[in-house]
């Protein structure tokens, strides 16, 4: 048979088209990565991490920031993954599908889209102000809880849905109630997902400012938090300050780069924890 | 057949359904002798499906689904308010279209109705799931490998695991809606012997899209149209001296 050269040429362009799409993505990311880690590897030393910046941050490490972001993703986690597992749960599970179920999930969807700077003066009204738990690790992990919840059951309900109504059914026929059925025959194989998803949230949620610039994070503190009632310093905050508002900016350049690498190898180091979970849960299924 | 008189284990009387505004079974009457298998044939959209999930009420987890009629078990109106859904599902098993085991071990999927109500002994669910898999012909296939995740068997073993499970928990009545629709011919004839031997202890149903199952496996056969019933008879008599003429051209393959 004769090939047709037309339609060869035209699914080659088609490709090669695709193909520079995804390399101009890579380009753009390797790029950033290798400029801040060629700027910020310098300053990485055992010191740079374990210990607190000293002479108006222009020496010294970032541990304060890295053991407040820390604290502040724990208890973001623990607002928000079983708040959000439960909601997604009973959102596909149990809630019946009406307009109102349609219009909750939509406004969900859309919270996910609402700005952080948003979240963070809310949760100055609501816990700093209204709850008066104060500037406070308190006050901005539940704000950064409350920034990820909307993703937590997005992403928690993405994953009940891949689990096959079959299994629900089966389970049924057998004479399961409906809590069994969900518990012993859907939860198990959707938990990887789940937590993926939610995983993933509390990475951007660590390397969010907006949220807990006012609710809790502070420029700098001489000591380590010791309640959930101190302020505490940040990352992602760390390196706002020290890259824009820092009265010596080229001075502590370096440092700045520095946190800006430790940031995204901590996100990095989430993202792959999600990943690792779940492969491990899958495979533990198998 | 037994010179005692047959008894009706299950029985569908003047029943209507309803998903939302369109109506899906329309005045149905049929009644399934205990022992026996009565097989519910028709083209598709007739409503056997619809049919047979409301004799264990698979169809009230669908929204705006709505009965009318009776359905009773020993009769005993299975919608009436005191009865427990659960219970009544555990009586009343079910194989549904796809092999659907569930991605545990094999001794896992059997064990899981009896666990499910609460059966913890070990030595008890040992006995029970070898002899559900042994009541499904599985067992010398499986018996050395029950640690192994259902998902690893054939097609055609993977239905009779679900037909083993939906044993292990002792039902009364077995549904079968088209249990060998995904499976391949010989694994079909290994389920259809299988219903054979089951009927000598259970009330078997089956809704089959395939008339020569239907003739091979049943003792009854209701034949259904647009939802509603065309013909309830001997099966011998719906395949050879049908009363109805839409039953003589459907299983003479004139149309479906």
């Amino acid at each position: 048979m004769k090939k047709s050269t037309s339609k060869n040429i035209r699914q080659m362009f088609g490709f090669l088209a695709l193909r520079i799409c995804l390399y101009l993505v890579l380009a753009v990311v390797l790029l950033f990565l290798y400029d801040i880690g060629r700027k910020g590897g310098g300053s990485i030393s055992w010191a740079f991490l374990s210990q607190a910046p000293r002479r108006g941050m222009t020496e010294g490490g970032i541990f304060p920031a890295i053991f407040g972001t820390f604290i502040v993703t724990m208890i973001t986690a623990v607002l928000s993954i079983p708040l959000g597992m439960c909601a997604a749960i009973y959102l596909n599970e149990y809630a019946k599908q009406t307009r109102l179920t349609r219009i909750i999930r939509l406004s969900i969807r859309n919270l996910s889209g609402v700005p952080s700077i948003v979240y963070g003066l809310f949760g100055v009204i609501l816990f700093v102000n209204i709850l008066h738990f104060g500037t406070s690790l308190l006050s901005a992990g539940l704000t950064l809880g409350l920034m990820t919840l909307p993703w937590t059951i997005t992403a928690s309900e993405e994953a009940l849905k891949t689990i096959p109504n079959s299994y629900r059914e089966g389970a049924l026929a057998l004479g399961a109630t409906k809590w069994q059925s969900i518990r012993t025959n859907v939860l198990p194989y959707a938990v990887p997902g789940m937590l993926t998803g939610t995983v993933l949230g509390l990475a951007r949620a660590a390397g969010e400012t907006a949220p807990i610039m006012f609710t809790g994070a502070a420029f700098f503190l001489p000591m380590l938090p010791k309640s959930l009632e101190d302020q505490f310093m940040a990352l992602p905050y760390h390196l706002y300050i020290m890259a824009t508002q820092h009265h010596a900016i080229l001075q502590v350049r370096p440092l700045a780069y520095g946190t800006a690498l430790v940031l995204i190898v901590l996100v990095l180091g989430m993202n792959m924890t999600a990943v690792i979970i779940r492969y491990r849960l899958r495979r533990k299924q198998r | 057949m037994s010179a005692e008189p047959l008894k009706i284990r299950m029985e569908a009387r003047n029943l209507n359904f309803y998903y939302g505004a369109k109506k899906a079974l329309n005045k149905v009457d049929i009644a399934c002798y205990e022992n026996r298998v009565t097989a519910i044939i028709g083209p598709s959209g007739c409503g056997k499906s619809t049919f047979i999930r409301t004799l264990n009420r698979m169809n009230d987890v669908i929204p705006g689904a709505r009965v009318e009629g009776k359905v009773l078990l020993d009769g005993k109106d299975i919608h009436g308010p005191d009865v427990d859904v659960v219970e009544l599902r555990r009586r009343v098993g079910m194989v549904f279209q796809k092999p659907n085991p569930f991605p545990k071990s094999i001794f896992d999927n059997i064990a899981y109705g009896l666990r499910i109500n609460g059966m913890r002994d070990k030595r008890t669910l040992e006995d029970v799931v070898e002899k559900s898999l042994r009541g499904a012909a599985l067992w010398e296939e499986v018996k050395d490998r029950l640690d192994e995740n259902a998902f690893s068997l054939s097609g055609g073993q993977q239905q009779r695991l679900c037909i083993a499970r939906a044993l292990a928990v002792e039902p009364e009545v077995i549904l079968f809606d088209e249990p060998c629709s995904a499976i391949d011919p010989i694994a079909t004839a290994k389920i259809e012997d299988l219903i054979e031997t089951l009927k000598k202890r259970y009330t078997v149903i089956i809704v089959t899209h395939n008339m020569q199952q239907a003739a091979r496996v049943s003792d009854y056969a209701a034949f259904m149209m647009l939802g509603e019933l065309v013909e309830f008879d001997v099966t011998e008599k719906i395949f050879t001296a049908p009363t109805n003429k839409l039953t003589e051209d459907y299983v003479t393959g004139r149309f479906g």
